[in-house]
């Protein structure tokens, strides 16, 4: 691959049924250009994390992913409420969810522990009242 | 074991066939969708009582061939549907997930 491919999402706030769709597209991008299956799976997750996040926190955002030769990053951007402790939205089970919210099975406080877990590098950046902008990458 | 051979084990009903002949290696058990993703393995049989669209979401992603819902919960239809595009085998059962990790 002499050049980068890129690839360009829209997801919509609240709306639970369409969510995944953004990932689920990237699966099927990475799928037939023939990345590892094993790296796929991590970033499928660790992308529909992000995306879960935006549809319940930040009514919606980007998604970016830029697919080069040693690596695929992601970089996810809202303008939702941002996080107030960065540190404390990184420990699992930390929830700021509501109940409605968790009965749908989302809210356990997975987010980001997850996107740490699959990733090989994740920063996350948040001003509250201005957004929140996650940034994924993986080796490939 | 393959997708095919769960329901007899575990008394459930077929709502889709998914892909019959895949290998399933494992079960997880689990409702929240980021404990799933977290941790079940890539073709485990997931077992849990959440019925809503957003399982055969979690399912495509994590690489899961199979979800049993348990204790008699019923899919709704958006989850039947997903299932069905997705080709991801999907089974109900009146046990209760306790008895059937046991029997898987």
């Amino acid at each position: 691959m002499s050049e980068s491919l890129k690839l360009s999402y829209t997801v919509d706030g609240g709306d639970f049924v369409s969510a995944g769709k953004a990932s689920e597209g990237v699966k099927r991008t990475l799928k037939s250009i023939g990345i590892d299956p094993a790296v796929i799976r991590r970033i499928a997750i660790a992308m529909y994390e992000g995306e879960i996040n935006m549809v319940i926190h930040a009514s919606g955002g980007t998604a970016e992913i830029e697919i080069l030769e040693d690596k695929i990053t992601i970089v996810l951007q809202d303008k939702g409420p941002g996080i107030e402790d960065i540190e404390k939205a990184m420990q699992e089970g930390f929830t700021t969810a509501t109940a409605a919210i968790r009965e749908l099975g989302f809210g356990a406080g997975m987010g980001l522990p997850n996107m740490k877990r699959y990733s090989d590098e994740l920063k996350v950046e948040s001003t509250v009242g201005v957004g929140t902008t996650v940034y994924l990458s993986f080796n490939v | 074991m393959k997708v095919s051979q769960i329901a007899p084990l575990i008394d459930a009903d077929t709502v889709v066939a998914g892909d019959g002949k895949k290998e399933v290696s494992s079960v997880y058990a689990g409702d929240f969708l980021s404990r799933v993703m977290g941790k079940a393995p890539a073709d485990c049989i997931w077992l849990t009582v959440m019925a809503n669209v957003n399982v055969a979401g979690v399912a495509v992603l994590a690489e899961i061939p199979a979800i049993v819902l348990c204790e008699g919960v019923k899919p709704d239809e958006m989850l039947v549907q997903k299932c069905l595009s997705e080709n991801i085998a999907l089974f109900t059962t009146q046990k209760s997930v306790y008895e059937c990790c046991k029997l898987l």
